[in-house]
């Protein structure tokens, strides 16, 4: 049994929090650059390098990216071989991102869902821990703006509807979302599954880092497809018209139940923040 | 891409007339911050006939609630949030005189109409260049509604803030315009 102590998971979750919000990944930040010879809007243009601009004003500066910081969601997968000691698991991954948002001053953006009341640290957090084979710890955070969350849907459609069912829903969610979600957006795509698994799908396919093609061929051209689709509607770079929609579309699917086709779309912001640490 | 304009605060109904869907903006002078939390408690002070903690005629409404100020700086990042969480109140607003509105995203039938009626403009400023726009803001502090933390009223004095006309006085609307430009024709079909 390999020990680790929660010492270590608070410092990787805060150090993660910090780092996910002020330095955005190279991987985003070479898609911004590529799109640049993409986009034929003049004023989609200006936005893109002014993003790559405020990208480099962030890390140089070290202010967040994004005043909206996010909601704070991890990912874990955490080794069956592996002790944590300490304390528990679960309060050293709040610790680390109440530390973080705290010493990184990031803004705390969670409150209850009527009087609006902020809870004042950035909790509760959203997380996800699969125990897995292996004596290693893998902690990815990713904070996640509200914009884009708002414009996510999710859709049980008929199992007649096919493909052409999930391709114009698909299609129609981010025209339909258009400026608000702060668009060039990366599209996460969640197929089958059931209602909830389908949403976490959706969430988990946007940690595959840009720019990487999807390992199964089938989605790889379900994807391809998508995004033509979607940056032919002249949505373009904040809406203001353009070819740079969707930088990209992410689709992870499992088969489903005989009666069901779930589909859950989770728009992602052109901000798009995962650091993974493996301890 | 349209004309440059240069405002100064408070704005008056002849800074707002010549601005059009595309032009870009810059505004100097002092601005109010306020996302919908705000929004609704200004409501309730209106429909109470009660004294508001900002005046409302002539001034720049900045959708934004920042992320708190490092040592050292007046802010945190301060880029716009999405407009349409404003729009139930909004109208109200421009009733009593607001001139400019800066966010990001749509707006609704009734505050585009309410735009027109009442001689006003909504903005854009780039949605997630939260450490660039904070650059335009030279002093910041809390002056109503501490309770809502991010949400609280702020007022900032800018220098050059910058944004472009989405909805203007004649009934413009930059985001139908933007898109229908680069729409692909076997998209429409």
């Amino acid at each position: 049994m390999r020990q680790i102590p929660t010492k270590e998971i608070i410092e990787a979750v805060k150090d993660s929090a910090i780092q996910a919000n002020y330095e955005l990944g190279e991987d985003v930040l070479q898609t911004l650059r590529d799109s640049l010879n993409n986009e034929e809007s003049p004023v989609g243009k200006e936005i893109l390098a002014q993003l790559i601009e405020n990208a480099q004003i962030a890390m140089n500066e070290r202010i967040p990216i994004c005043q909206d910081t996010g909601i704070a969601v991890i990912f874990a997968e955490l080794g069956q071989d592996v002790c944590v000691v300490g304390g528990d698991f679960r309060s050293a991954l709040e610790e680390g991102i109440r530390q973080g948002y705290r010493e990184g001053f990031l803004r705390k953006s969670m409150c209850h869902p009527f009087t609006r009341k902020n809870t004042g640290d950035n909790l509760p957090i959203i997380v996800h821990i699969d125990v897995v084979p292996g004596n290693s710890l893998t902690i990815w955070v990713v904070p996640k703006g509200g914009g884009s969350e708002n414009m996510s849907r999710l859709f049980m459609l008929q199992p007649s509807e096919g493909w052409p069912g999930v391709r114009d829903r698909v299609v129609q969610t981010v025209v339909e979302a258009g400026p608000n979600p702060c668009p060039p957006t990366i599209v996460g795509v969640g197929i089958g599954g059931n209602f909830e698994q389908s949403a976490l799908l959706a969430k988990k396919s946007l940690l595959r880092p840009l720019g990487t093609s999807n390992p199964d061929h089938e989605q790889n051209q379900m994807e391809h497809e998508l995004l033509g689709k979607i940056n032919k509607s002249g949505v373009g770079p904040q809406g203001l018209g353009g070819r740079v929609t969707s930088f990209a579309v992410h689709i992870l699917m499992m088969p489903c139940h005989i009666a069901s086709l779930p589909l859950a779309i989770n728009i992602q912001c052109h901000a798009s923040r995962h650091v993974e640490t493996v301890l | 891409m349209g004309n440059i304009y240069h405002l100064k605060t408070p704005i008056s109904i002849e800074d707002i007339k010549p601005l059009r869907s595309g032009d870009q903006v810059t505004i100097s002078g002092h601005i109010y911050t306020a996302r919908d939390a705000a929004h609704r408690r200004l409501i309730e002070l209106i429909d109470e006939e009660k004294e508001l903690p900002i005046p409302i005629d002539g001034q720049v409404m900045y959708y934004v609630g920042p992320s708190p100020a490092p040592p050292g700086r007046v802010i945190g990042a301060a880029g716009p949030t999405t407009s349409y969480r404003m729009d139930p109140y909004t109208p109200r607003l421009l009733e009593l005189g607001l001139k400019v509105m800066i966010g990001k995203g749509k707006r609704s039938k009734e505050v585009k109409e309410a735009i027109v009626k009442y001689k006003a403009v909504y903005m854009a400023a780039i949605g997630g260049a939260g450490a660039l726009m904070a650059r335009a803001v030279k002093e910041a502090r809390v002056i109503a509604y501490q309770d809502l933390g991010p949400e609280a009223i702020r007022e900032l004095k800018v220098e050059k803030l910058p944004a472009v006309v989405v909805n203007d006085t004649a009934g413009n609307d930059l985001y139908h315009e933007g898109q229908k430009m680069y729409e692909s024709i076997e998209n429409t079909a």
